[in-house]
C-alpha cells in the first residue's frame, strides 16, 4: 500500500516528522517497506534558462543550446522538438545522475559538438511518462532555484505492507486513523455530504441470487449521471495516482482508482450508454464469456457473482468490470456501481480466474458494510466537481448495510496474555480512539467499529491494546524452568540423524543438502516415480518427483564437482526419501558416494579406483554410530537394481530387515544420470535399525585376562560359489568359547590355487579362560577350525 | 715374570684400542680372557706356583684379567656409540615430505546450526518434535486458521502434489507450524517444542529457494504470555549469536495461527559489508511469532479458557547466513566442494552450551 506524505496529511493534521511517523507506522504494525522521495533522487536539477538555440551544423534534429542557470552559461546539444530560445527548463550537470536513463551524466561530444550537461524531459526524472519534450517551466521560474523546491517535489511515498486482517489499511484514511490513534495528530474525516440527485435513473439494478448465495452481493447502491465530460484528469490527481504507481487513465476511472486508494472503497463505473436493459447481480452460467478491462476474454465456471445487464455478463462482482461497457474519453452517461461482495466468493473467482485487482484485494479482506453509503456520496462530488453533468438519485438492491458486533473483554488479559500490566483505563482509552465503543464495566462489551471485521475474539482485542500502548512495553520473562531429564530433548531418530553425520564426517565425507524433489525420469531409475509423488506445479521439470533415493541428488553433485575440476568426491547427506505419499512413508535415510579414487595422487600411497567395500565400510561405520548390532549383521548379495548385480549388497538384521544397501553404482544408472564413474554409494535406513533395549547406562562386565593370547593362521581354499562371511562365522562358532577374533588378511587367486577357487588367508585369535593355552590345546582347536571350514562351505586347508 | 705380564698388557691395549669394529673386539675377548686366551694361560700357571709368588702374582694377574675385561668393555661401548650413529645417519628422511593427512570430512552448517539451536532449547526445557514433508491440507493450512479462501494461502506460494482419487491434494509443507498441530493433537499440555524441518514453497532466487529449513517453537500452558515469548526469543537470540546483549524489537504483525501476533527484529549494524548482531543502528527481521490464536487451539481439542501460549517460526538457512556470512541461499544446496569445504564444520564441532556453540 503506497501512499505519499501529502496524501496523509488530507486526513492527518500533524506536525510529526517523516522519521517519526515511519517509527509509528512499524510501531503500529503498518510495516514500512521502503520510502521513495523523488527529492533525494533529483536534489542537483536546477531550473535554467535557454538563451539561445540553433541548428547543429551536422544533425537536422538537434540544436546547440546556450543554457544558463544563473551563476554559469553552457552548451548543450538537445534533440527534443520543444528546445527553444527563451524557455525555462531543468537542468542536470555532469556528474549528475538522471535516474530515468540510469546514467550519470558527463561531458560529451554529439557529432562533433561539445555538449555539457543535459535538458530533461519527465521521463528522465521519473516524474511522469511524457518523453515527448523536454519539461517547460514556467516563464516565472527563477533561474538558479532547486527544481525539487521549485516544483514542491519533497513529498515522500511510503510504501507499508498491510498484513491480510487489515483491510481497514487499504485506504490512506485508515492508515490515518491509525497513526492518530496512536497519537500522532488529529484526524480529518472525510466529507459526510450528501448529493441530492436532480432525476430518477432509468436504469435501476436488482439482485437475484439463489439461496445458497445469496451473501454474494448484499447490497448495490448505483447513480446514473448525464452530460458528464470525461478526459484527463487533472495535474494533481494524475500526480497522485502516478505517485503509487497506478496509471491515469482517464477522470471517470480515475475518480474510481483514487476513492479505492484514498478511503479503501472500491466503485465501478459504467458507460450508461453501452448498458442494455438493467443491471442485475446473479451467479454467473457456466461458460458465460466476457471481456473484462484487462482486454483478456473470461469463461465463468459458474460459482462467480457477475454483474450483467441484458446482453450478459459486464464484470466479475468484485473482482473486475467489463471492456464493452467501460468509460471512454467520449462517455457522457455513467453508471456509478458501489456494492458489497462476499470476501470468500470474491477470493475463489480472482483465484480461479487468475485475476488480481485492486478490488479483489479489498473486497476478499472485507470492506466496511457501513461506508457504501458514504462511499458514493465522495465519488459522486468529484465526478460532479472534475466531469460536470447531472446526477440521480442513488437507486439500490439489496438490503442496507447493517453491522453489529460485540466482543467481551476482561482488562486482565492484557496482563495475562500480553504480559503487560496496564491499568483498565489505559485499556479503555485505547479502544476508543480506535473507534471501538466500551460499554459495561470489567468485563467490558466492546462495540467492533464497522472498518475492522477482523476484530472477532478478545485477543483481538488485546492485540489492540498492546500495538497502540507499544509492544516495545511488553516486560521480558523467562519461562520457568522445567524439570526435565538430560537427553530427552532429541528423539531417537534425531540422535541417529546426529550420530551418523559426524561419524561419516569424521571418515572423510562432506555432508551436503539437495532437494528433496528431482527429475521424475531419474527418480524412475531410482525405484521412484510413483504417481503419488509427482508434484503438480513444480518450479522446473527437474525437480518435479519426490526423491526415492538421495544417491541421484549426489551423482549429479559429484559430476558438477567434477566438471569445476574437482576429482576424487566424497559426500554424504542425511534426508528423507519417499516411498509414497503417507506419513511412513517418509524414511530418513543417510546416503554417502565416493567417486574416482579413494585418495589423490600421493606419493606415500597408491591411488586405487573406489569400490564396493569402500561404501560398504562407510555404510557399517554409521551403522555403527547408530548403535546397529553390527556384529549380528548378515549380508546379502541382493540390492537395489541401480547397483552393480555383482559388486553390492544389502546388510540384514534376520533376512527381511534391510538396514543398509551399498555397491558400486549401475553403469546404466550412472548413464542415466549422465555421471562418470566409478561411484561407489550406500543408503542407511535410519528408521530400520531397532531402538536400545535396555535404558540402563551401564556397559556389563568386562573379561579381561592377563594370560597370554595366540594367534594361529591357516589358509583354506574356498569355492567361488561359497562365501568368506559363511568361512568366518563357521569359524568363528567353531570353538565359541575360546575364539576371540577372526580375521581375513589375504585373498589370493591364480598359480598354485585350483581354478575356481581362492586362498583366503585367516588369522583366528585364541583367548585363554583359566590358564595358558599348552600346544595340544592349540592343536585341539586348529582341528575344530578345520573341520568348521570344511563343514560349513568345504574349504580345505591349502597344501 | 713381571715383565711378562706388563709386556702383555701393553700389547693387550693396543689391540684394543685398535679394533675397528665389534667383531675384532669379540676376536681380542677370546684371544685373552677365552678359554685358552692368553690371559687365562698365565692364569692356570698360577696353580703352579710357590705360595710366596702366587702372593704376589695372584692379585697381579686378577689386576691385568681385570683390566681386559674394563678395557673391551669401554671399547665396546665406544664401538657400539659408532655404530648406532652410522645406522641412525644412514636412516635419515627428509621430514619435510607431505605426509598423507587423515581424512577430514565436513558437516553442513544447517546440521550445525539445527544442532545449535537444539542446544539451546534444550537448555530451556524443549523437546525437539518433527512431521512429515507431504502434509494434508488440515495440518498445513485449517488447523492453523488458514481457511481456502484465505488471503494469507496465495502468499505460501505452495507446492501441491497430483489429486487423488477424491480430487484431494497433499502439500509439501509450507511452514514448520504443521508440527504444532500435530504435537497439539497427540500431546498434553505442558508443551514445549521446537520442530526444526525442511519446507517448500514455490520461489527462487538469492534469497529463495524452492526448498529451505525453518526452525518452530511451541510453548502451551495455563499461564505463559508475550512477556515470555520475548524473554525465551531474547535467551534465544542472544545463545545462538554469542553475543552478551541483543535488543529486540517487537512489531504488531498477522498471522493466522496467532493473535496477538508480532514480528521480531533484531538490532544490529551492517558495517563493512557485515552484520553484526547485538548492537547498531539497523534492524533486522528475523522471526515471527505471537500468542497461539484461540483457533488453533479448539482444532487441536484444547481449551482456550484453560490453554494458552506462544508459538514462533524461524529460517534456519537465514540464521546461518547471518552468523556465519553466507550471501546466497542457493549455494547451500548446491554441494559444491569448495563451497561445503570452507562453511562446513569438522566432525567434532559439536556445539554444547559448556565448550561454545562455534570455535
Amino acid at each position: 500500500m503506497k501512499f505519499s506524505l501529502s496524501w496523509l496529511k488530507d486526513y492527518l493534521d500533524t506536525d510529526a516528522s517523516l522519521e517519526t511517523i515511519l517509527e509509528t507506522l512499524n510501531a503500529i504494525g503498518l510495516e514500512v517497506d521502503s520510502v521513495n522521495s523523488p527529492a533525494d533522487k533529483l536534489a542537483p536539477f536546477t531550473v535554467a534558462e535557454v538563451l539561445s538555440a540553433e541548428k547543429h551544423p551536422d544533425a537536422d534534429k538537434l540544436k546547440v543550446c546556450k543554457v544558463s542557470n544563473g551563476s554559469e552559461e553552457m552548451q548543450i546539444v538537445c534533440g527534443a522538438p520543444n528546445a527553444r530560445e527563451g524557455i525555462k527548463v531543468v537542468l542536470g550537470r555532469p556528474g549528475d545522475y538522471v535516474p530515468g536513463l540510469d546514467v550519470t551524466l558527463k561531458k560529451a561530444k554529439i557529432r562533433g559538438v561539445e555538449s555539457i550537461g543535459m535538458m530533461c524531459s519527465a521521463k528522465e526524472l521519473e516524474l511522469g511518462e511524457d518523453h515527448d519534450g523536454i519539461i517547460e517551466l514556467p516563464s516565472d521560474a527563477p533561474v538558479g532555484t532547486s527544481y525539487v523546491d521549485y516544483a514542491d517535489l519533497d513529498d515522500p511515498v511510503i510504501d507499508i505492507e498491510i498484513t491480510p486482517n487489515r483491510q481497514d489499511c487499504l485506504g490512506v484514511f485508515g492508515i490515518a486513523r491509525d497513526l492518530a490513534a496512536a497519537g500522532l495528530g488529529t484526524l480529518k474525516a472525510p466529507s459526510e455530504d450528501k448529493i441530492e440527485g436532480t432525476f430518477d435513473s432509468d436504469i435501476s439494478v436488482s439482485i437475484d441470487l439463489p439461496e445458497d448465495a445469496a451473501t454474494a452481493c448484499t447490497t448495490f447502491y448505483g447513480r446514473k449521471f448525464t452530460g458528464v465530460k470525461n478526459g484527463p484528469s487533472p495535474q494533481w490527481l494524475q500526480d497522485r495516482l502516478t505517485s503509487i504507481g497506478l496509471r491515469p487513465i482517464s477522470k471517470l476511472v480515475d475518480v474510481t482508482n483514487y476513492i479505492t486508494h484514498d478511503l479503501g472503497r472500491p466503485l465501478h463505473v459504467y458507460d450508461a450508454s453501452k448498458l442494455t436493459g438493467n443491471l442485475k447481480a446473479r451467479m454467473a452460467n457456466a461458460g458465460e464469456k466476457f471481456t473484462a478491462l484487462d482486454d483478456k476474454e473470461y469463461t465463468a465456471n459458474g460459482t462467480e457473482c457477475v454483474i450483467a445487464d441484458d446482453a450478459g455478463v459486464q464484470g466479475f462482482g468484485g473482482v473486475i468490470g467489463g471492456l464493452d461497457t467501460g468509460c471512454q474519453d467520449d462517455t457522457t452517461e455513467v453508471v456509478l456501481e458501489a456494492a458489497l461482495f462476499d470476501p470468500v466468493r470474491t477470493a475463489f473467482t480472482g483465484r480461479d480466474q487468475g485475476l488480481i485487482t485492486d478490488a479483489r484485494y479489498r473486497f476478499e479482506r472485507g470492506v466496511d458494510p457501513l461506508f457504501v453509503g458514504q462511499g458514493i456520496e465522495i465519488a459522486t462530488r468529484m465526478i460532479l466537481d472534475l466531469c460536470g453533468g447531472e446526477v440521480s438519485h442513488v437507486f439500490s438492491a439489496g438490503e442496507k448495510p447493517s453491522w453489529d458486533r460485540t466482543v467481551a473483554f476482561r482488562s486482565e488479559r492484557v496482563k495475562t496474555l500480553g504480559g503487560v500490566d496496564l491499568p483498565a483505563a489505559d485499556s479503555v482509552s485505547i479502544l476508543e480512539k480506535l473507534g471501538f465503543k466500551v460499554e459495561g464495566n470489567d468485563p467490558y462489551t466492546i462495540q467492533v467499529p464497522s472498518w475492522r471485521c477482523d476484530i472477532i475474539g478478545e485477543p483481538d482485542i488485546v492485540e489492540e491494546v498492546l500495538r497502540i500502548h507499544g509492544y516495545d512495553n511488553i516486560p521480558s520473562v523467562q519461562l520457568p524452568v522445567r524439570d526435565k531429564k538430560a537427553g530427552t530433548t532429541l528423539s531417537d531418530r534425531q540422535k541417529r540423524a546426529r550420530a551418523a553425520k559426524r561419524r561419516l564426517a569424521s571418515v572423510g565425507m562432506h555432508e551436503a543438502v539437495t532437494w528433496s524433489f528431482m527429475n521424475r525420469k531419474h527418480a524412475e531409475v531410482f525405484g521412484g516415480g510413483g504417481e503419488d509423488l509427482i508434484v503438480g506445479n513444480p518450479i522446473s521439470s527437474e525437480l518435479d518427483c519426490m526423491r526415492p533415493s538421495i544417491l541421484p541428488n549426489l551423482m549429479q553433485a559429484a559430476q558438477r564437482n567434477k566438471d569445476r575440476g574437482l576429482g576424487g568426491v566424497s559426500l554424504f547427506e542425511v534426508g528423507p526419501c519417499y516411498a509414497n505419499d503417507s506419513e511412513k512413508g517418509q524414511q530418513l535415510v543417510a546416503c554417502g558416494i565416493r567417486s574416482g579414487n579413494t585418495s589423490e595422487r600421493h606419493w606415500a600411497k597408491a591411488q586405487e579406483a573406489v569400490s564396493v567395500f569402500d561404501a560398504k565400510r562407510d555404510a557399517l561405520a554409521a551403522l555403527e554410530a547408530i548403535g546397529a548390532p553390527v556384529a549380528n549383521l548378515q549380508v546379502f548379495e541382493e540390492a537395489p537394481n541401480y547397483y552393480h548385480p555383482g559388486r553390492s549388497g544389502t546388510l540384514r538384521l534376520g533376512p527381511k530387515n534391510i538396514l543398509a544397501s551399498f555397491g558400486e553404482l549401475h553403469p546404466k544408472a550412472l548413464k542415466a544420470m549422465d555421471a562418470d564413474g566409478p561411484i561407489a554409494g550406500f543408503e542407511v535406513y535410519l528408521d530400520k535399525v531397532p531402538g536400545k533395549r535396555g535404558k540402563s547406562a551401564a556397559k556389563g562386565a568386562v573379561s579381561i585376562t592377563n594370560l597370554q593370547s595366540v594367534e594361529r593362521d591357516f589358509a583354506f581354499l574356498l569355492a567361488n560359489d561359497k562365501r568368506v562371511a559363511d568361512l568366518t562365522r563357521a569359524i568363528q562358532g567353531a570353538d565359541k568359547k575360546h575364539i576371540s577374533g577372526v580375521s581375513v588378511f589375504d585373498v589370493y587367486a591364480g598359480k598354485g590355487v585350483p581354478e575356481d577357487h581362492r586362498s583366503i588367508a585367516i588369522s583366528v585369535a585364541l583367548t585363554p579362560l583359566d590358564e595358558t593355552f599348552s600346544d595340544k590345546d592349540i592343536e585341539a582347536i586348529s582341528e575344530k577350525v578345520i573341520a568348521a571350514a570344511s563343514k560349513a562351505v568345504g574349504a580345505t586347508l591349502r597344501a | 715374570m713381571q715383565e711378562q705380564i706388563s709386556s702383555l698388557r701393553e700389547d693387550i691395549t693396543g689391540r684394543i684400542n685398535e679394533a675397528a669394529d665389534l667383531a675384532a673386539l669379540e676376536d681380542i675377548r677370546v684371544s685373552t680372557l677365552g678359554k685358552k686366551g692368553s690371559v687365562s694361560a698365565l692364569m692356570k700357571g698360577l696353580g703352579g706356583m710357590s705360595p710366596d709368588e702366587r702372593k704376589v702374582m695372584g692379585p697381579a694377574l686378577n689386576s691385568l684379567k681385570n683390566d681386559v675385561a674394563n678395557e673391551i668393555a669401554a671399547r665396546k661401548e665406544a664401538l657400539e656409540e659408532i655404530e648406532l650413529e652410522a645406522r641412525l645417519a644412514s636412516e635419515r628422511v627428509d621430514v619435510t615430505l607431505p605426509v598423507f593427512e587423515h581424512p577430514k570430512g565436513s558437516v553442513h552448517p544447517i546440521s550445525q546450526v539445527m544442532d545449535e539451536i537444539s542446544e539451546i532449547f534444550a537448555n530451556l526445557g524443549f523437546d525437539v518434535a518433527e512431521g512429515p514433508d507431504i502434509e494434508n491440507d488440515f495440518h498445513n493450512f485449517t488447523a492453523l486458521n488458514i481457511p481456502e479462501e484465505h488471503p494469507a494461502r496465495q502468499d505460501h506460494d505452495t507446492f501441491y502434489l497430483q489429486p487423488d482419487e477424491n480430487g484431494d491434494r497433499k502439500v509439501l509443507r509450507t511452514h514448520t507450524s504443521p508440527v504444532q498441530i500435530r504435537t497439539m493433537m497427540s500431546q498434553e499440555p505442558p508443551i514445549r517444542i521446537i520442530a526444526p524441518g525442511r519446507t517448500y514453497r514455490s520461489d527462487s532466487d538469492a534469497t529463495h529457494t524452492p526448498m529451505f529449513h525453518q526452525v518452530e517453537g511451541l510453548v502451551i500452558d495455563k499461564d505463559t504470555t508475550l512477556a515470555h515469548l520475548k524473554g525465551t526469543l531474547e535467551a534465544f537470540i542472544k545463545a545462538f549469536f554469542e553475543v552478551d546483549n541483543v535488543t529486540l524489537r517487537l512489531r504488531p504483525s498477522y498471522f493466522p495461527f496467532t493473535e496477538p501476533s508480532m514480528e521480531v527484529d533484531v538490532q544490529c549494524s551492517f558495517e563493512g559489508g557485515t552484520v553484526k548482531i547485538g548492537d547498531g543502528n539497523d534492524w533486522l527481521e528475523i522471526l515471527g511469532s505471537g500468542m497461539v490464536n484461540t483457533k488453533v487451539l479448539e482444532a487441536c481439542n484444547l481449551d482456550p479458557n484453560v490453554y494458552q501460549g506462544f508459538a514462533f517460526g524461524c529460517g534456519i538457512d537465514r540464521l546461518a547466513m547471518l552468523k556465519y556470512g553466507m550471501s546466497d541461499l542457493r549455494a547451500f544446496f548446491d554441494a559444491d566442494l569448495r563451497w561445503l569445504k570452507h562453511y562446513g564444520f569438522a566432525a567434532l564441532d559439536l556445539p554444547t552450551l559448556a565448550g561454545g556453540l562455534s570455535r
